[in-house]
Parts: C-alpha cells; sequence; structure tokens
C-alpha cells in the first residue's frame, strides 16, 4: 500500500515526473519496470490523464491496443497501471520552481510549498494552445471566444454549453472534433476556415467530424473581425492570397455567437526554460539527444512537451523509453556523465524536413537502435526519406504523400553508425522520386 | 438508374478521392489506390456506421460528467437519434468504465457505455 502521509512529506525522489498526463504516466510506468522504487508525479489537475480527460471522442489507441478507444478509456488503461505498480503521485499540485541540481519546489494544499531533490527528472508538461492574443485578431473582445481546447473542457468536463451558433478558426483536430461535439449537442457550426492552402487536421477528421454534418472548409480563408461588444455578433472571413495576406473585397461576415480558435499547439516549457536547457526554435520543446535527455544531465523530456505529436500512441511509446532511460540513468547503467563530445553527432535536415527528435545522438552509447520522429514543412507528393551518413544512404522510403500534420519516423540502426564522426554527418532528407 | 457519390478515403493521410458508382445491387469504386480505399467506398454507400461519444450528467459523483460511448458503431443515420436519447440519460455515481448507461441505444441493438469510472462522494 502506498503510504500518502509518507509522499507528502518526502524531500528526495530517484525519478521526479513532471505532469501526469500520457507522457507523464507511460514514463513513470516505465521507470518503475526498469527498476526505479522511488517515484512521484506531480499533477497540476484535480486527476490523472491529462488532456485524455476531455477527449472523449473515440479514434485512440488504435497502435498501442489495436482497438478504437475514447480518451478517457486510454487514459485508464495507464492510471491502472500506476495503480497496480503503486507509483505514488500528487494531485492539484504544482511546479513552481526548477533547478540545474535537480531540485524541484512544488506547492500544493496538502504539501504547502516544499522542495523536493531527485535523482533524474521527467518533463512531461505537454502543450498549451495558441490563444487569440497570439494570433492578433482584429476587433472587439466579446465573450464566445474559445479555443478549442477551453470549449472542449467547458463542455465535456464541466458540462456547460458553450454557444449556439458557431464558427471555428483554424482546422486542426481539436477543431475539427469540437464541430462535430458541438453540432451532436445541437449547436449549427457554420464554417471552418483556415489560413493554410491545406488542412493541418488528420483526413479521418475531416471526413468523419466535416463532411459527415455537411459543415464548409474553407480553405486559404481567415478571421479579419469579430463582431460584438458584450457577446460575440458576427465574425467575418476573407480569403487570404498566396503570402496569407487577406484579399480585400472576399469578406463574409457570419451571424454567429461563438468563434472557436484551433490554431496550433506550443509546448509548455515554462519550467525548461527555468532550466536554462538548450531549446529547439522549431519544436518549442528542449533540444534532446537519443536517450530523450536535454543537455541538463538527468532531466529527460517527453510527449507534447518535447514536440507536439499527432497520435497519443506516439507519446506513450517515446515516454516510455524516457522512463527507461531515466532509470538506467538512476542506476548509473549508462548516460551518467558520459558525454564524450567527439561521440556526439548533431542530425541535420534538408529538403523539407522541419526537425528531428531527438536533434542529436551519442554514437557509442546509443541503444542498438533509436527512432528519429519529425514533421515535414508542407505537403509532398512522392517523396523519398533518405537517411545519409556522410556522402553514403543508409536508408530510403518512398512515400505517396507527406502533410506537415503528421509525424515521419525513421529508425536509426547502431550497427550502421559506429565510428560515425560529426565531421562526417548524419542527415535526415526528403529527396524528389527520380523514377 | 446509377447514383455516383464522391468520397474521401480516410485510411491514411493519402485520402484518395473515391468515385462511388451504385446501380442496383452492383456498386463499383474508382479513385482507390489500394483495396482498403475500395473496401471503404462500399461499406460508406451501403452500410455507413459510426461510434457515438457524448457525456451524461451524473449525481453525487467526483465530477459532474461521465463520458459515454456506443459499445460498437451504429448506423450513421442513426446518430441524432441516438444523441436524442443520450440527452434523456442521467446516473448516479459511482460508476464503473464499461457500465451500461442505456441498453439498445434508439433501437440500435448497441448499448451506451461509460467510459471512466466516476467515484462517489
Amino acid at each position: 500500500m502506498i503510504d500518502r502521509d509518507a509522499i507528502l512529506k518526502k524531500d528526495h525522489v530517484g525519478v521526479l515526473i513532471i505532469g501526469g498526463g500520457p507522457a507523464g504516466l507511460a514514463a513513470a510506468a516505465a521507470a518503475r519496470k526498469a527498476g526505479v522504487d522511488d517515484i512521484l508525479i506531480i499533477e497540476r489537475d484535480r486527476m490523472l490523464g491529462g488532456i485524455l480527460n476531455q477527449c472523449i471522442h473515440n479514434g485512440f489507441g488504435l497502435h498501442t491496443f489495436k482497438e478504437e478507444l475514447t480518451g478517457p478509456e486510454y487514459a485508464a488503461r495507464f492510471i491502472s497501471q500506476i495503480r497496480d505498480l503503486e507509483i505514488p503521485y500528487l494531485l492539484n499540485t504544482m511546479v513552481l520552481s526548477i533547478t540545474r541540481d535537480k531540485r524541484v519546489t512544488i506547492i500544493g494544499s496538502r504539501t504547502g510549498i516544499r522542495t523536493i531533490s531527485a535523482d533524474a527528472i521527467i518533463l512531461a508538461m505537454g502543450c498549451r494552445e495558441r490563444s487569440r492574443g497570439a494570433l492578433s485578431i482584429p476587433g472587439y473582445r466579446p465573450a464566445g471566444v474559445y479555443t478549442a481546447g477551453t470549449a472542449q473542457r467547458l463542455m465535456n468536463i464541466e458540462g456547460y454549453q458553450i454557444g449556439k451558433r458557431v464558427v471555428i478558426l483554424g482546422s486542426g483536430d481539436i477543431g475539427l472534433i469540437m464541430a462535430r461535439r458541438m453540432t451532436l449537442e445541437g449547436a449549427k457550426v457554420l464554417t471552418v476556415a483556415e489560413l493554410m492552402p491545406y488542412s493541418g487536421g488528420l483526413k479521418r477528421n475531416i471526413v468523419q467530424c466535416l463532411n459527415d454534418y455537411d459543415i464548409p472548409l474553407q480553405l486559404s480563408h481567415t478571421v479579419v473581425n469579430i463582431l460584438g461588444k458584450e457577446r460575440v455578433e458576427g465574425v467575418t472571413i476573407a480569403e487570404v492570397d498566396a503570402s496569407r495576406k487577406p484579399i480585400p473585397g472576399t469578406e463574409v461576415t457570419y451571424d454567429c455567437d461563438t468563434l472557436l480558435l484551433s490554431c496550433g499547439l506550443l509546448p509548455e516549457n515554462e519550467l525548461t526554460r527555468m532550466l536554462s536547457a538548450n531549446m529547439s526554435p522549431v519544436t518549442g520543446g528542449a533540444s534532446v539527444d537519443d536517450l530523450l535527455q536535454t543537455d541538463v544531465p538527468g532531466v529527460f523530456a517527453c510527449g507534447n512537451v518535447l514536440h507536439v505529436h499527432d497520435l497519443v500512441d506516439y507519446v506513450s511509446e517515446e515516454a516510455a523509453l524516457a522512463g527507461e532511460n531515466a532509470a538506467a540513468y538512476v542506476s548509473g547503467t549508462y548516460g551518467k556523465g558520459s558525454s564524450d563530445p567527439i561521440d556526439v553527432v548533431e542530425i541535420s535536415t534538408d529538403g523539407g524536413v522541419r526537425y528531428t527528435v531527438p536533434q542529436r545522438i551519442h554514437v557509442s552509447r546509443m541503444r542498438d537502435s533509436v527512432t528519429v520522429r519529425f514533421r515535414v514543412a508542407d505537403v509532398y507528393r512522392d517523396k523519398t526519406i533518405a537517411v545519409y551518413r556522410g556522402e553514403r544512404c543508409l536508408s530510403r522510403r518512398k512515400t505517396r504523400v507527406l502533410a506537415p500534420g503528421e509525424m515521419e519516423q525513421v529508425k536509426l540502426e547502431k550497427k550502421d553508425l559506429l565510428g560515425l564522426t560529426a565531421a562526417e554527418g548524419l542527415r535526415v532528407v526528403l529527396e524528389s522520386d527520380t523514377v | 438508374m446509377s447514383e455516383t457519390r464522391e468520397l474521401t478515403c480516410i485510411n491514411c493521410p493519402l485520402g484518395c478521392a473515391l468515385t462511388v458508382t451504385i446501380d442496383g445491387d452492383t456498386v463499383t469504386v474508382a479513385g482507390n489506390t489500394c483495396p482498403r480505399g475500395e473496401a471503404y467506398g462500399r461499406k460508406e454507400v451501403t452500410d455507413p456506421t459510426r461510434i457515438v461519444t457524448s457525456t451524461v450528467p451524473v449525481d453525487g459523483g467526483d465530477i459532474a460528467r461521465v463520458p459515454v460511448k456506443t459499445a460498437s458503431d451504429i448506423p450513421k443515420g442513426k446518430i441524432f437519434e441516438v444523441m436524442d436519447a443520450v440527452h434523456t440519460a442521467r446516473v448516479k455515481a459511482p460508476v464503473k468504465i464499461g457500465d451500461i448507461i442505456l441498453s439498445d441505444v434508439a433501437g440500435t441493438g448497441v448499448d451506451l457505455v461509460a467510459a471512466r469510472d466516476v467515484a462517489a462522494v
């Protein structure tokens, strides 16, 4: 049995995990299975499971469990593991600060303010939505403008009806899911406007959330005005040109009471920046090595705080690896203090590959194989994903279509990389099919 | 008299534009690049189904609403009838994941089940 009082008094743990969402839960379970006795999860919400709690739609876990679960069901699989493995956690508890010598100050109604030191820390704080302020939409500031995820929480967890006539800006998956959700609850979703010439959402969501309900998706369109002083009374949408500037004369005003924003997710890295960890300007997350370790030894990152994922299955997989690696770090099996700089090779990208995670590998220390995940900059047809060591091609895979909304991956084999130097270089690139 | 429908395949990011022709008992799918597209197009015009998810209010629980889903997919044309039934439901805590909230919801032969535990407080 877990001794609740002992948890509240702890001042040192082996592995401290910040965030009890899908990443934190999978990391914790994996660290325990890899032999760490002393784990603590810090979660600021009143329950474990993170964003999955409000994602009541189905479609989760096809890769992991070979069945289609809802978000809460997917979370429940991991929460029951946490209970079975007797991993302690603190709810309603927030991390205030973190230091490079791995001391974490938390605040909670039951713990008060306390500082806990850890041998290893796993960052699993997830991400936030891009807000109206970050989008610079003109117009008044009436009630009725929500990010899609906030609306989702208000509806699905708190049980509020958000609005009756809705316009959605951005075709990210949460916006698409909310278009269907609000329609099922009796609202009229008038249109979804997307700035880009392609949708950032999954095909399946376009079809099952918009097409099923005859909700029009207008690509290359954006919101140019919000009307109404107390409550949203209308939203004006205009077409944009190739440089994404509104085209005068194309404005159409929709009579509505609600505007939802589904315009991208931003990893929530205030704590990571407090550590002065090296960040990737592309992902908005920490820059990590093949162990998913930041440049602060013993601090690992996984899930959406590291880079925004398309499927939770990949979050769980990545986080489990971070958990195993943190366990190995704590037991001294590998990774600890070994950062022979000669051995570190940054992965470079080209031809539309925007970034890779991990960003660098330690060849002599790496596992037999390492999965490298990445996203592309545009919609590409008939491209080949290739990995080069110097001028030598290590792998090639043809693709029919690549899209920014979908994560891609390649596998690096240690046997192919032995003796690799930074001078030689390792590249992940997209090439046009020459056939 | 044949009928033609334009669909987007959802099996992979390719999103093939399918043209499905229904001529009496004969269904032909064009525009697909793989057998999954053929199967999808055929099912979408002959027997389209969806899983429906929503929430139901809970009395005396540690959270206000319990997420629910149809235990399996139901005919697409019955989605709003299922939702009408969902809107009549109300449960008492505790609720266990998988508990039947409404049996044979809207005459579909499929149960509406809870998608999470709700503890009584």
